[in-house]
This record gives C-alpha cells, structure tokens and sequence, in this order.
C-alpha cells in the first residue's frame, strides 16, 4: 500500500489541460489545438463516488484518461494517493497502474474475443504478479467470478457466450483484479438494455459497500444515472466545470443555467409530474472545442449572457458548503 | 378524433436456420388523428419491426408478414404488392418514418438536396426549382440555419444532431398523416434530444398529423405521448393513457420496467429493483406468456396456459395478465 493521501482526498486535478494538436500538410506542423479539458480542477475523496456529466464532446472521457494517464497531460497536476503523477514516465506509473482501473462503454468491444473470460479477470494478477501460485491464481479468479455475481464454473468460455449484462460482470471483475483502490467507469451502462442496466448500477453499489474504500469517477451523459450512484457530481461543457455539487443539491438547488437545461431537458417517467415542468430548450449544439468562444464558452447559448460573459472566463468559485459554480450571474 | 391507422392482428415472423422467430406476434392497435402514441420496450421485443411492417419495409426472406390488417384511411396497405405503386405511394406520402441512426439512413454521397427534392418531386409532383425552394423552406423550419447554403452541403458535414434534423424535414416533405419515429433521439445528447423531440412535437401539431415515438426509454413517452403500447416479446403487454399507466401500472414488465431505472426526481437512497434474468430469445419461444420467467408475481398459471387476452382495466387501459397486480 502507498501512503495514504492528503485529508482523506484520493486524487487531486489541479489546473488540468489536455490539447490536442490538429496538424497540417506533409510536415505535419501544428496549426491550431483542440482543447478538449481546459483548466479543469477538483478532486475526489476516498470511498465517495464522483458522477462526471457533460454532452459529448465536452472532455469527460479526456479527463478520466489523463487521470489514468493515458494521455500526457499538456499542463496541470494529477494527484493522486499523495503523489504527482501528471509528470512519470511510463515505466513510473507501472507500479501504479495497478490502484486505478477503468470500465468501459461498451461490453462488446472491450473484452478480446478470443480469450477465455477467465484469463480476461485474471489478466492483472499475471501482470502484476499479485499470484504466486497457479492455485493462488484459480482461487483469486473464482472469488472475483462471484464478487461480481458470475458463477465460476463459466471461466473458460469465451466472451460472445455471455450476455450484454455479463459481459460488463467480467468487465468490472477485470476492473477489480488488481485490487484497484480507484475506478474510473466510462458510461459502463449506456450500451446495455434497460431493464440489465440496475443490475450493473446495484453491483457497483453493493461493491462499493463491501470493498470499503472503493472509489469511482462514473462518467455519464444520463443525469438520472449518475445522480442516482454519485455522492457528488460535476457538470463539465466544452472542457470546463461549470458546477460541482453533493447530489442533494445539484437537483434542488442547480445554480449554473447550463446544469438547470441539463436536468430540464432530462424527462422524468411521470406524465403528471411532467406537465408542470418547466423546459429550458438550449439553443444550437455545442461548439467544436477548436474554436471556442471567449470568455464564458457557454454565453452563445446562455439563456441568461450579459455583454461581459464574452469577456471574461468566469473562475469556478465556491458558493457555500462546497458548492463551487462558475458563472458570474449566479 | 377518428382512426388514422388500425393494425389487427399482425404476425411478423421470421424464418431462420434455427427455426421461427415470432418477432411481432398478434398485435392489434390503433393511432387517432393527430395523437401522439408511444411504443415502448426494451430491444428485440419487436416494436420495431411491428413499425417497419406497416410500411412493408420487411426483408423477405426471412421475414414474412404472415397475418393481419393493416387498415390505413380504409384500405388494407396488406393488399398492396410490397413493391407496388400504392406501397411507394404510402410511403413518405401517407406514413413517414424518421430512424434511429442519422448516421446511417442519409446517402453520404448525395446531397442534403438532393435525397430531400427526391421525394419533393416522386410524391408531389414539383419541378426541380420548386422542389430546391421547398426543401430549403423545410430546412429553416426544423431549424437549420443558412438552409440555402447547407442544401448543398453533404452529409457528413452535418453533426449528429443536425442529420437527424434533415430526417425530420424528409419526413414531414411530403405532407404524411403518420410519421413513425423510431428511438429518433436514442444516440443523442440530452440536449439535442429535448430540442428535437420539441421540433417534432410541435411541427407535428403544425402539420396536423399524428406522431408514434418507438423508444424504451419511458420519460420521453411521459413527456410526450398522450397514449403508449408497452411490448415484451413480440406482444403488447399493456395499453392505455400515459395517466392509466404511469398512474397505475399493472401488467409486472411495466412495474418492473419502472422499478428499475433511475429517476431525476427520486428519493435519497432509493434502491433500483433490477429485473431478474434476460430478455427472452424470440426463437422457438413457448405459448405460455414470456415474461414468467423473470415475473415475480407469477403463479401456476402462467407456466400452464397460453398467453392470456388483454383485459380491460378501465377507460383505455388494457393488460395481458393472469395475475391481479
């Protein structure tokens, strides 16, 4: 085990920025930069699970790679368990790749098709040699077969013999191998059925409340998905945070206009409730983060833009109670 | 307001090496004059092919039409050869269809234009100049702007959100008394998802023509539809108003299918009751109804006999169940 962190926080993203250059011509010089995370700062406490919205293109799944650090970060600090990793080579961050695992979007792609799904589990124990024995190495494997709720005697089938739903079981038991202290789960539900995704919302809950200090960044476009498992949540548009909030709060009391359209373009399953919204209908899509506008990137569709949102990058400021919003109309 | 468009009785099957899959099977409903009608369930139940086989959109072979009506302003469209003159008519003409993926029902080597005066000019009878000035008119209408530049723009320079904009356009060119939308919004944002069902929504009511939204997920149809269909497995399991059902649900899919997703507006700690088990494969399935594998309520009955009748609840509200829920 690393040393524990600093107050209880597990990672730490201080200023983070990840451009991507766009090149040109047979040189390939660079003429301009896609700023997929611009300056994005927050931090997620052991044990607590942290929802990340955003529409597409917004940079949540850029920031969740930087963080396993599968991008090099063009500036900024990650943090995490107590140390800088923004800046280690790879053969550095070996050893830690072993804390943080990743669960992908979609259960189909990301499982190799011909390997047995037992070996796809036990892949991280042979990498991190967290087995001595063949024994030790079946065992871990059974255990981790039923932590997710497979039956162990299906280990040497091969991935297309399982359903959607357990395909993502052997997905998150492959994410838990390592005994990763951190999962970053990219949309782990949205190519599932609906009536198989709570039973993938359950399981990471329940794995959550067994695994004591298990702690997830749920990345997710579904504001009801990723209200319902995170403890707080951080709305990012266009490479910034625009809000972060406990969950509580975030529908009681949204602050930032682009978190108010969010939730209101979300629709509730209840007509009755449904006729006394109020809908906020954004105006156009959100721009390519190769030309963002100046200042506040959200003022060309900001139902609530004064003249000085052009001008100005509003910081992301606390409100109270750790309620941080970046607006300056708020 | 009168009957648009009655379906009776309609089997979709299709024959495949391992044996029959009853993909639609017997189900009868109906759309009203200017409605919106939603059609929910999750994939593979066969709320799709039940909207293509209005259209006979069917690949045959393997999929066949086996049984029923499918009465469209008092003709049987069943009568019409699938390639025949009244089918090519009915189709974008009567009943339009808008599809999921904007991505893939655009020809990525025509023009926006050009697939858009197609039927402008086949249906309608515009020239090319007419046609060109229409298509822009329904390009600024569904909120594309520059539409006289961007007609002749092609697709892939179009976002996600924008193509299917265009879909809608094409759909409502022709001026259709129905236009089916099926998931129309499932592989977009939230944002572009609200917008779009906004435009359609209100272009519809414009129009004066009904709308069915096919979709799983059940907030939009609370938002939108005035009635639902709720399918499992290739049947409609239950029917009625929105207010019926999401007042008081009754068939167990429906309940469960409500227990298990989370919802915006739900209560601290709020536990999600996945369904047990998996949607059933539709081949070779048995008589007896479908969901009893995975119903918690069911009782000896359900193994034994077939599929039990839709019954009436009250008002339009209509359930196949044998158990009182």
């Amino acid at each position: 085990m690393k040393s524990p962190s600093r107050n209880g926080k597990i990672v730490e993203v201080d200023d983070l920025k990840m451009y991507f250059p766009v090149t040109r011509g047979l040189l390939r010089h660079k003429v301009a930069d896609v700023k997929a995370v611009d300056g994005v700062s927050f931090h997620i406490k052991r044990g607590e699970t942290l929802g990340l919205v955003g529409e597409s293109g917004s940079g949540k799944t850029t920031v969740g790679r930087c963080i396993m650090r599968l991008y090099q970060p063009t500036s900024g600090h990650i943090i995490f368990e107590g140390q800088d990793i923004s800046q280690l080579s790879e053969h550095q961050m070996r050893p830690l790749r072993s804390r943080m695992s990743l669960i992908f979007q979609d259960p189909y792609g990301s499982l190799d098709p011909r390997q047995s799904a037992g070996s796809i589990v036990g892949e991280p124990l042979k990498v991190f040699h967290l087995a001595n024995s063949r024994q030790e190495y079946r065992e871990r494997v059974e255990e981790l077969f039923r932590i997710v709720g497979l039956d162990p005697s299906m280990m040497d089938r091969v991935p297309h013999e399982f359903s959607g739903g357990q395909r993502q079981r052997i997905g998150v038991a492959r994410a838990l191998a390592s005994n990763a202290s951190l999962l970053i789960c990219d949309e782990p539900i949205s190519a599932l059925d609906v009536s198989i995704q709570a039973q993938i919302i359950n399981l990471l809950e329940e794995l959550q409340e067994r695994l004591k200090r298990l702690t997830y960044l749920f990345i997710a476009h579904d504001l009801s998905v990723v209200r319902h498992i995170s403890d707080r949540i951080a709305v990012m548009y266009l490479g910034r945070i625009v809000e972060v909030t406990d969950r509580k709060t975030l529908y009681e009391n949204p602050l930032h206009p682009y978190t108010k359209s969010l939730l209101s373009a979300v629709p509730v399953a209840d007509p009755f409730l449904e006729e006394k919204r109020k809908r906020i209908i954004l105006k156009g899509e959100i721009p390519s983060p190769l030309t963002p506008p100046s200042g506040c990137n959200f003022h060309p569709r900001c139902p609530m833009a004064i003249s000085k949102c052009k001008k100005e990058v509003p910081p992301l400021r606390d409100t109270g109670g750790g309620h941080e919003v970046s607006c300056i109309r708020v | 307001m009168p009957v648009l468009l009655e379906v009776k009785n309609l089997k979709t099957y299709f024959k495949v090496y391992h044996g029959l899959v009853k993909a639609v099977d017997d189900i009868s409903y109906h759309i009203k004059k200017k409605e919106i009608v939603g059609l929910v369930g999750e994939s593979g139940c066969g709320k799709s092919v039940s909207q293509l086989s209005v259209l006979q959109l069917i690949p045959t072979p393997p999929g066949e039409i086996v049984a029923g009506q499918i009465i469209f302003e008092g003709q049987d469209l069943l009568q019409f050869e699938a390639n025949g003159d009244e089918m090519r008519s009915i189709r974008g003409g009567g009943i339009a269809m808008v599809f999921q993926e904007p991505m893939t029902s655009l020809n990525p080597v025509l023009t926006i234009g050009r697939q858009l005066t197609e039927g402008l000019e086949l249906h309608l009878g515009m020239d090319v100049n007419e046609a060109r000035n229409r298509a822009i008119e329904l390009l600024s209408m569904v909120g594309i702007p520059d539409a006289d530049k961007r007609i002749d723009d092609y697709p892939h320079q179009f976002s996600g959100g924008m193509r299917q904009r265009v879909m809608i356009a094409m759909a409502l060119s022709c001026n259709p008394k129905i236009i089916i939308a099926d998931e129309p919004t499932t592989a977009l944002d939230v944002t572009t998802q609200a917008q779009l069902l906004e435009l359609m929504t209100d272009l519809v009511s414009r129009f004066n023509a009904s709308l069915v939204i096919v979709t799983h997920n059940l907030g939009v149809i609370a938002r939108y539809a005035q009635r639902l269909y709720v399918m499992y497995a290739g049947r409609i399991v239950e029917s009625g108003t929105a207010k019926e059902i999401f007042g008081n649900p009754r068939h167990p899919y429906t309940i469960a299918l409500l227990n298990c997703v989370p919802r915006l507006d739900e209560e601290e700690g709020r536990k999600l009751v996945p369904i047990e088990g998996m949607p059933p494969n539709l081949l070779n399935m048995p008589i007896t109804c479908a969901f009893k594998p995975r119903c918690p309520y069911h009782i000896e009955r359900c193994g034994q006999d077939p599929w039990p009748d839709l019954k009436l609840i009250e008002g339009q509200h209509y359930v196949r169940c044998y158990v009182e829920t």
